[in-house]
């Protein structure tokens, strides 16, 4: 199968420092290829380049084999990139139930004028909206939540809540930045299962996060980035077994302990 | 079976409507009920753009001047009846807010409100000093809306504070029910999820800057039916009612009253209307009270009035 989204040389400048650098690879549907290395090594930016937060400024990201780079977020998301992040963005003041319909907005949004009278074809779209919604909440974990205030909830479960928003869309790309941070390791394993059922329904999946555990067990691909750069590509195996990237992770002298 | 906020809030709306009037000590409350209504939709307004979807405009009286001038202007020059007269004005500030937004509301920040301001600003300039067109800062006269008269010859015989009591707090009741239907519907999910955070919503595929837009447009035509209203009711209106002073005064009705809810916007109608009525026994120090009690809502109460109390209401329920 070929890739269904191929990032190429993509890079970006804050200042004088280079935040990403001339990072490339592809992800082929179904496939879960996490985004490992130390904090700052530029996991986010990069993230937030693929989905239209910020611009690059040399590289290009291609979606189905077209040049996407830089194009607006809600129109990657009408493409079916969608994404959750690492440092909560939640519709603090809805409801839980209202945080996951947003993630209907695409397919529930019509005629304003319907909405202003609440004509038959506004409700009817909103209630499927919310049909999905709750079923999305189930699938998440927090049907028994959904009339809550999102701001209510814990750090877990709004984790969770954004992967329940993420998944509304259908999305066929899905960008998970640091899904299981601040979970216990019970709604870990939830979410591990529940990636790899996402996976498995034929969504390409990025992942970064930090819990090596999860990543070495889920991933079908490890792209290692340390001070922007790409230092290492391959199987969970072969990754974990780089001196690059254990020298990236411990520093050079853990790195000659670990292989002594 | 739980009954829904926008029932409720209609329902206590139409009861209010048609209780007030048993208290009223004379006449000369049914003004000043109008005149609540009317700030009412202009407020209604508000809570669409700043409440649900998070943006400041500090110039909608520019379009309540707009709605206005259009009754004043329209029956004479073009000969159209009132009553089309405040769907022309409705129009224009509907296209204008448009104009103006659309430059505007693609950039993040405090750019709608400084904007908007300047808006506001010229409307007031050209309303006062286009003598020949608008009687300049003197004031024009307005037709009569001519209901008055078809219900009398209906045989609904109303006074006319009576009639305008009731014709406003119809408007108003109709304006209240869209923006309720909006705050549920997929649109009004839209803006509350963008004002809850922006980024967010452009990646679940919210257009952000074209649903801001819609926003603006909408509370825009709610001031304009409202500057209509008044001048209508008034027979009379002067470039004030586009002024800064305006523009501030519908901000604040609906911040003290909570202007995420359209009732809470409506109470801080009500409140602010009557307010000034009321501390006039403080004579000139009413706008200093005045004041002085908008900071201290501020302080204690920052959801608004109305939210804030119902918080406490329900936590003593359990």
């Amino acid at each position: 199968m070929s890739a269904l989204l191929s990032i190429e040389g993509l890079g970006i400048g804050f200042g004088g420092l280079r935040a990403v650098d001339d990072v490339g690879f592809s992800v082929r549907p179904g496939e879960i290829l996490s985004v490992i290395g130390p904090n700052g090594a530029g996991k986010t930016t990069l993230f937030n380049m693929i989905s239209g937060v910020y611009r690059p400024d040399k590289g290009r990201v291609l979606l189905d084999g077209q040049d996407v780079t830089a194009m607006e977020p809600h129109l990657l998301a009408r493409r079916g990139l969608s994404r959750t992040f690492q440092n909560l963005q939640i519709f603090q003041s809805m409801s839980v139930l209202d945080n996951a319909v947003a993630g209907y907005h695409l397919r529930e949004s019509g005629s304003v004028l319907a909405d202003l009278l609440a004509l038959p074809a506004s409700r009817r779209r909103a209630r499927d909206a919310r049909e999905g919604a709750r079923a999305l909440l189930a699938r998440v974990g927090l049907e028994r939540m959904a009339d809550r205030e999102a701001g209510a909830l814990s750090y877990g479960a709004l984790k969770r809540l954004e992967i329940a928003r993420a998944l509304a869309l259908e999305p066929r790309v899905l960008l998970l930045d640091e899904p299981a941070a601040g979970c216990n390791a019970v709604e870990t394993e939830e979410i591990d299962r529940l990636i790899a059922e996402v996976a498995a329904s034929g969504v390409a999946i990025l992942l970064v996060e930090h819990d090596m555990k999860l990543v070495m067990r889920i991933s079908s691909h490890i792209v290692v980035l340390d001070h922007g750069q790409k230092i290492a590509e391959g199987d969970p195996a072969s990754v974990s077994r780089d001196p690059a990237v254990i020298a990236a992770y411990l520093g050079t002298e853990g790195a000659s302990h670990a292989d002594g | 079976m739980r009954m829904t906020p926008k029932s409720a809030t209609l329902i206590v709306l139409m009861a209010l409507i048609a209780l007030s009037p048993l208290l009223f000590p004379s006449n000369f409350y049914y003004r000043v009920g109008a005149l609540i209504f009317v700030n009412a939709i202009a407020v209604t307004g508000i809570v669409i753009l700043t409440g649900y979807a998070g943006q400041v405009s500090l110039g909608h009286a520019g379009f309540a001047g707009i709605g206005a001038y259009a009754c004043a202007l329209a029956p004479v020059h073009l000969g159209l009846p009132p009553a089309l007269a405040v769907v022309l004005g409705a129009v224009l500030s509907g296209v204008l807010a448009y104009l103006v937004g659309r430059p505007i509301l693609r950039l993040h920040g405090y750019y709608l409100g400084v904007a908007t301001l300047g808006f506001g600003i010229l409307v007031t300039m050209v309303l006062t000093n286009e003598r020949a067109l608008t009687g300049g800062p003197d004031g024009i006269e307005v037709a009569d809306l001519g209901l008055r008269g078809l219900l009398g010859d209906l045989g609904l015989k109303l006074s006319n504070g009576q009639f305008w009591y009731f014709f406003s707090g119809l408007c108003m009741l109709i304006g209240a029910w869209i923006a309720l239907n909006l705050h549920d519907s997929p649109t009004g999910r839209a803006l509350r999820a963008l004002h809850g955070s922006e980024v967010a919503a452009r990646t679940v595929g919210i257009d952000v800057a074209r649903l801001k837009l819609r926003a603006f447009v909408i509370s825009a035509v709610y001031a304009s039916v409202s500057g209509s209203l008044l001048a209508l009711q008034n027979r009379f209106v002067t470039p004030d009612v586009a002024g800064f002073m305006h523009s501030i005064e519908m901000v604040t009705m609906a911040v003290l009253g909570g202007v995420g809810s359209v009732l809470g916007a409506i109470f801080g109608a009500a409140i602010l209307t009557l307010l000034p009525q009321v501390l006039t026994v403080f004579a000139e120090y009413e706008q200093m009270v005045l004041g002085l009690v908008m900071i201290l809502v501020m302080i204690f109460l920052p959801m608004g009035l109305l939210p804030s109390i119902l918080r406490t209401l329900r936590r003593k329920d359990e």
